[in-house]
């Protein structure tokens, strides 16, 4: 009877619609990457499609590799127009680009994050230093010439000004952008200064990269924790854990001063302002990539870009700034960047 | 009794004194019925224990706080050249429309005598929603005529306030957030028994298309809700009559041999794989090889089609085996065709079972995300779709992508969202599921 009929039917409607949709051409902006940078994009889209006559862009989280990895398939509209990163583009990246057919990226710097550890507000408050970290989380100690498994359990065994709190971390996966800055800036830093680093190259030999890896090796016997998810779940951590300290990103521990405490660095408190002077030793640039190909065949991509980048939007005023963006002092710089759409390399 | 029995020699027994081998078997059986009671227990807790939660931190979600102040919408700010044209008035962005209202919100305070101790112009601004510049903006270039009018305004007030309203911000608590101050806080307290501030149901978070992380206040489910109805709808479109036809060509028409035997076996293999893998390969067919777009519903519809169909086939295949011989056997007997048996009797008999698990299939397509994932469908999208079938291939978002974004927001205001969108997802599978149960109930013939 009429259930053939009616699939093939059903089949020939959704064929001629798609070619129908396909005339017409995609009309928004997509947008996929670092979680760290979405709730900036969002704000964004949302301010861009109130004000300007184009569509909504559409914005996805999932992360900077998975985001860069997309950005990389290829020209064209079903691939992605613009990718977060809370990183700079790897050169592996670049070149899997190349190869299939991306070759002019414009690179945008948006500004910059502050990383912060915070913990319960009803705990102990802690002033860090980055050695603290090393001592507490590295996975091997170097002692008397030789590597022993590190065994501090509470934070008195690293620090005598601290409470013998029990070390609990929780700290970003490996998945995780924010990682990659903690191992360097915190962990690796924390590992020269406390005069480890010499120590390790003494016992290795003299192999630098060796040595960095060994400093950077976190300890997996339960006492610090890789958060994969978002800082959502680090914040339920802690709240399932008093003693608990975790990694957080500037803008989430704005929105939750309610609930958390921040941990100095160096004896710097992380404000917006201690990040862009620099004091504040743990930050980093956020990112977003272009597609130049795309500039001119994607409506409202160039106004997208130049709006993010607006003093309105980025500027120490704008509502980037208020939700805990640090805003980038050379901004005047890659506002020309994108208006003259300078791709890398070119420079 | 057999004879043998009556040979062996037996203990007196008597039905009024249990022996100790009854006793032991009562005994078994009442453990087991405790333990059968204990498992339903465990279950009914840990359900009773999920709906509390939910509906405790979501039902705040379907009520949000409105500040009602009239505004004017002076023309010097709004219209300098004083032309009305929209296309020139556009140029004054939401950035320029904020300060009015918070202006206006001063001159009404001053007006009805509320004192605003403690509370500078920028405070002020912040009592506001984001969202409310916007929707003024919206409004006067719909309308230019307005401008130079004063008119009275609806706005949402600013997350934090309305979560003081809705007891999650607290005196204390404002005390520490960076956010708000107590200072707002009372003076919101003074609004309201002024009547400028009112707490009622939320129509937007059902209609409202989803907001950023600044306007918790704004975030709505309507992009996400439309979503998944025109997924369900590609799938219904495409797997009940596909699976139908399978089922049909399967169960009545297909000879039993091994490659029937290897297609029956793989179906069932294809209803327990897991459904990210679905994703994986819709990301591969319908958006790398046939170039369908991204994020677009028609695309998670073929994907949620791909997955539902095993779960449909295998529903169908048992309602049509549940439809007794002798209906095909009379049928043939009478001269009817083949194809005249099956369509004319044995399908509307088996059409009750088929429902039902189309249904059951559907609801379990409705709250997956994983399979999302990959297709780009896991966004934020504020557009809404056209109309199918062009609006199929519109970016829209789902309803449990919905929940999974919400949940990984910094603004703790969004935990009662993400509930909130689960108790709409959730009303949404129990119609479903109520739906099947009645089919089954009305339609379904035993024999």
């Amino acid at each position: 009877m009429s259930f053939a009929k009616l699939t093939v039917s059903t089949l020939a409607v959704a064929a001629v619609s798609a070619t129908g949709a396909f005339a017409q051409g995609r009309e928004n902006v997509q947008i996929a990457g670092s979680s760290t940078v979405l709730p900036y994009a969002t704000i964004v889209a949302e301010a861009f499609g109130e004000n300007f006559d184009f569509p909504t862009p559409v914005v996805e989280s999932g992360g900077s590799s998975t985001g860069l990895r997309r950005f990389c398939e290829g020209v064209g509209e079903n691939t992605t127009d613009i990718a977060n990163s809370s990183r700079p583009i790897r050169d592996s990246e670049i070149a899997t680009c190349a190869e299939n057919g991306v070759t002019d990226i414009i690179e945008v710097r948006i500004g910059y994050d502050g990383i912060v550890f915070a913990s319960d507000i009803n705990g102990n408050s802690f002033e860090f230093t980055p050695s603290d970290w090393y001592m507490a989380l590295a996975a091997e100690l170097p002692v008397d010439g030789a590597l022993v498994a590190n065994g501090n359990t509470t934070w008195a065994d690293v620090n005598d000004a601290f409470p013998a709190q029990e070390i609990a971390a929780f700290i970003p996966g490996t998945r995780h952008g924010t990682r990659e800055v903690f191992d360097e800036k915190v962990i690796l830093q924390g590992c020269e200064d406390t005069g480890a680093f010499d120590a390790i190259m003494e016992i290795n030999g003299g192999d630098e990269d060796a040595a960095e890896e060994t400093c950077m090796a976190i300890r997996g016997d339960g006492v610090s924790v890789d958060i994969d998810g978002d800082y959502t779940e680090t914040l339920a951590r802690i709240s399932a854990n008093p003693e608990g300290i975790g990694v957080f990103g500037l803008a989430f521990y704005q929105n939750n001063t309610d609930t958390l405490q921040v941990a100095t660095m160096n004896g710097v408190v992380p404000t917006v302002e201690s990040i862009a002077t620099g004091e504040y030793p743990v930050s980093r640039p956020l990112f977003f990539y272009i597609k130049a190909a795309h500039l001119d065949v994607i409506p409202g991509l160039q106004e997208y870009a130049d709006f993010f980048i607006s003093d309105d939007i980025a500027g120490p005023w704008g509502p980037l700034a208020a939700y805990g963006l640090v805003s980038d002092p050379e901004l005047a710089e890659t506002q020309a960047t994108v208006v003259n759409r300078i791709t890398m390399g070119s420079m | 009794m057999t004879d043998a029995a009556a040979n062996t020699p037996r203990k007196k027994s008597s039905i009024y004194a249990t022996d100790a081998n009854t006793k032991k078997r009562n005994a078994r059986e009442a453990r087991f019925r405790a333990f059968g009671l204990t498992a339903i227990g465990i279950g009914i807790a840990a359900l009773v224990f999920l709906v509390v939660s939910i509906v405790g931190n979501g039902y705040n979600a379907f009520r949000q706080t409105y500040i009602t102040i009239p505004v004017e919408l002076a023309e010097q700010r709004l219209d300098p050249a004083g032309n009305r044209d929209p296309a020139e008035m556009a140029r004054v962005t939401t950035f320029g429309y904020a300060p009015l209202l918070a202006q206006a919100l001063q001159q009404h305070l001053q007006a009805e005598g509320i004192p605003m101790d403690g509370v500078n112009p920028r405070d002020l601004m912040a009592m506001i929603s984001q969202e409310a510049p916007a929707q003024v903006r919206a409004m006067v270039l719909a309308n230019p005529e307005i401008v130079g009018q004063t008119i009275t305004l609806e706005m949402l007030a600013g997350g934090r306030i309305d979560g003081y309203f809705k007891n999650r911000v607290t005196l204390e608590s404002a005390e520490r957030d960076s956010n708000v101050s107590p200072a707002q806080l009372m003076l919101a307290e003074a609004m309201a028994a002024a009547g400028i501030i009112d707490t009622r149901f939320n129509w937007r978070f059902i209609t409202g298309p989803d907001a950023s992380g600044q306007r918790p206040e704004a975030a709505g489910l309507g992009v996400a809700i439309l979503g998944s109805l025109y997924m369900m709808l590609v799938v219904l479109v495409l797997a009940l009559p596909i699976g139908v036809a399978a089922s049909i060509y399967l169960e009545e028409f297909a000879p039993q041999n091994r490659f029937t035997d290897i297609i029956e076996v793989n179906i069932s293999n294809l209803a327990a794989v897991p459904s990210i893998v679905f994703g994986i390969l819709g990301l591969a067919i319908f958006i790398n090889f046939a170039g369908l777009p991204q994020s677009a519903p028609i695309v998670g519809g073929l994907v949620l089609t791909l997955m539902t169909l095993p779960t449909i086939i295998i529903a169908t295949r048992a309602a049509l085996r549940a439809v007794p011989p002798s209906i095909r056997d009379a049928a043939l007997g009478l001269g009817a065709s083949k194809m005249q048996a099956v369509f004319h009797h044995v399908l509307p008999l088996a059409m009750p079972g088929i429902l039902t698990g189309t249904i059951i299939g559907l609801a379990q397509a409705l709250g997956e995300t994983a399979p999302l994932l990959l297709i780009g469908m896991v966004a934020f999208v504020r557009e809404f779709p056209d109309a199918p079938p062009e609006g199929l291939f519109d970016p829209t978002s789902a309803l449990p992508v919905q929940v999974f974004n919400w949940t990984q927001r910094s603004d703790p205001a969004f935990v009662e969202r993400a509930s909130g969108a689960t108790i709409v997802l959730l009303v949404f599978l129990v119609c479903m599921n109520l739906l099947a149960v009645m089919l089954r109930r009305r339609f379904e013939r035993r024999w």
